[in-house]
């Protein structure tokens, strides 16, 4: 059988780290990869960029046997056209800006003159024409990470790795980045694997989430799926957020079907917006409640997950909103598929950033 | 110099006892050696020391026999330094033991063990003597063997070092673009530690420029053959003439000038980068 795209089924075993993860990545698809510390993402990461042999299982791409010590095959990183975007950036101090460019296209014998001219028309691209001389250690942190992704596109990897690229970015620099990123990396046709720590990151990014836990893959599907289906506490917790996208102005969020949201903020422009709204930040009551909610609504009951101590409600309207209540609440309120309730939501409780 | 504008900070004053206890540790062990030897100078003699050929001819030697102990410890050195840092074998400890022994030993004993490996009836010696006609014992190749046996852990120490303290990360960057072994250790690895090489050649320079037991034991005292300027800077205060407080202030003055220049270019680019951390 044909495989296109990436095809891993890797197991490690690394100190205490068991790791035992198999997954299909199509070209141009954008998995994330998120999961707790020590789930071993970037363990993950290095055998998917050949730093690191994988013990048993396979790694193929484009029909490309990578890794199978089944056959001992084993194709190291420096010949595996896998483009990694590092944590922190980690671009040579001691080569300017331009030639950490043109580092991967030296490497594989590319002429100088021609390497320097790719490395600067990619310089271009990213909007950094005039700082090619520069040295890594004059730029800001979100221009090294530019800078990072210039340098793993620009020798045309079949496979993009990005390894928490927005960790070390403060949160204004965070959101610029993660919009320009997704633009460049629509444009890139080979798969592409981003770790993350961040929920909102991860589903302002992917195509499809994939949950690592322990070494082992927990949950795997589209952001929607999985926020509304989190099949463990971590994923719960972590990435079974309310994310809805918006557009505001004057501090109503409209969603794309015409409801509107009341938000506190004063900071930010019109324009396109991500809502995040914490699960336990709705309330449920049985009948139209009183005071100082600004938003307050009623809607519809569409599924009731009991995890125990809390209860995970799945409200219909105005989208598909996760709502986490205590057990005793739940049955207070009687909560059943196809019941009516009234939800409220302070203003001050929505997250908003620009998307 | 920095001890003033540190002690501004609040909780980083040193005690008054420790500033005390330091200051007479520098003026007895430092200042005062130095003064004695400024004090004594035969300043009056000074052309015509320098003039005289032995005197020059002790200088050029060393010179010569230094530079050469630097360019060898250089060439092993690296290798050496990078099978300390990043070998994973068992014994590595033993290794790293031989390699740093030339630091603790005497150096006359380091003359004698080179002497019973390299002399005329020495362990390789005789054989480099029966196969090649090759006898090392004094001749130039002694005092350079000689100083390359008693400075290069100076460079291995300092390299071993910094190879140890590199983000190894980096490297893995270079492997996933593209780059084999020897591309990494060339574009990526030495020029990240270039800073610390520079500092093991000054240091291991230094040494080697004043070595004197090793040499005197393997390579002889023979003037415009083994005789270094240290050597000939003892048989002048031993005979009691001026050239020897004369060659030594020019040593001291060498010594003082390379380890102003390492010190300016290993702690200002440490200061450069912390100011860039900021």
């Amino acid at each position: 059988m044909s495989v296109v795209g990436l095809d891993c089924d890797v197991r490690l075993q690394i100190g205490t780290l068991d790791l035992n993860a198999a997954f299909v990545v199509a070209p141009g698809e954008l998995i994330v990869l998120v999961g707790p510390n020590g789930a071993g993402k970037s363990t993950l990461l290095r055998a998917l960029s050949g730093l690191l042999p994988i013990d048993a299982g396979r790694i193929t791409l484009d029909d490309d046997v990578l890794d199978d010590p089944g056959t001992n095959t084993f194709v190291p990183a420096s010949q595996r056209s896998v483009g990694v975007v590092f944590q922190d950036g980690l671009l040579f101090e001691h080569l300017s800006i331009v030639e950490n460019v043109a580092f991967g296209l030296r490497s594989r014998s590319v002429p100088a003159r021609e390497a320097r001219r790719v490395a600067e028309q990619w310089l271009t691209r990213l909007r950094f024409d005039n700082h090619a001389a520069l040295r890594p250690r004059e730029l800001s942190g979100g221009q090294i990470q530019r800078v990072a992704l210039a340098r793993a596109l620009a020798f045309e990897p079949r496979l993009l790795l990005l390894d928490e690229p927005f960790a070390a970015l403060d949160a204004t620099t965070r959101v610029e980045v993660r919009r320009e990123l997704r633009r460049h990396l629509d444009s890139v046709g080979a798969p592409k694997i981003v770790v993350t720590h961040d929920p909102i990151e991860a589903m302002a990014l992917a195509d499809r989430i994939i949950v690592l836990e322990d070494g082992h893959v927990s949950q795997e599907g589209t952001s929607d799926d999985v926020r509304s289906h989190p099949r463990t506490s971590y994923v719960a917790d972590l990435v079974g957020i309310n994310l809805l996208r918006g557009s505001l102005q004057g501090g109503i969020v409209t969603l794309p079907g015409g409801r509107q949201v009341v938000v506190a903020t004063d900071q930010l422009a019109a324009g396109p917006v991500i809502v995040t709204i914490h699960p336990r930040a709705i309330a449920l009551h049985s009948r139209q409640p009183d005071g100082a909610a600004r938003n307050v609504w009623e809607t519809t009951v569409a599924e009731v997950d009991d995890e125990g101590d809390r209860v995970r409600i799945v409200l219909a309207e105005p989208a598909p909103l996760v709502v986490e209540i205590t057990r005793g609440g739940s049955a207070a309120l009687s909560l059943q598929p196809g019941a009516r309730v009234w939800a409220s939501l302070k203003a001050t409780e929505i997250t908003v950033q620009p998307d | 110099m920095s001890a003033p504008r540190r002690g501004r900070v609040a909780g980083n004053e040193p005690p008054i006892a420790a500033v005390v206890v330091g200051l007479v540790g520098l003026v007895v062990f430092f200042v005062l050696p130095l003064a004695g030897l400024l004090w004594r100078a035969p300043w009056s003699d000074v052309v015509s020391v320098l003039r005289d050929h032995r005197a020059r001819d002790a200088l050029r030697l060393s010179l010569i026999c230094s530079l050469s102990a630097t360019g060898l410890s250089v060439l092993f050195g690296i290798p050496i330094a990078w099978l300390l840092a990043r070998g994973r074998f068992a014994g590595l400890n033993m290794i790293r033991a031989l390699a740093m022994l030339p630091l603790v030993l005497p150096p006359v004993v380091g003359g004698v063990a080179l002497f019973y490996a390299f002399g005329r009836r020495g362990l390789i010696g005789q054989w480099l003597d029966h196969w090649f006609g090759i006898r090392l014992p004094f001749t130039i190749w002694a005092a350079i063997i000689a100083e390359t046996f008693v400075a290069m852990p100076f460079f291995v120490i300092t390299v071993e070092g910094a190879l140890r303290s590199l983000d190894t990360r980096y490297e893995d960057a270079a492997a996933t673009y593209g780059a084999g072994a020897w591309t990494i250790l060339r574009r990526v690895t030495l020029p990240m530690i270039a800073p610390s090489i520079a500092a093991g050649m000054a240091l291991t320079w230094a040494r080697a420029l004043g070595e004197f037991g090793a040499t005197i034991t393997f390579a002889g005292n023979t003037p415009g053959k083994t005789q270094t300027l240290p050597l000939a800077i003892y048989l002048a205060f031993e005979a009691n003439e001026p050239a020897g407080i004369i060659l030594s202030i020019v040593l001291l003055a060498i010594s003082i000038l390379v380890l102003v220049i390492v010190g300016s270019r290993v702690f200002g680019d440490r200061r450069r980068a912390r100011e860039a951390a900021q």
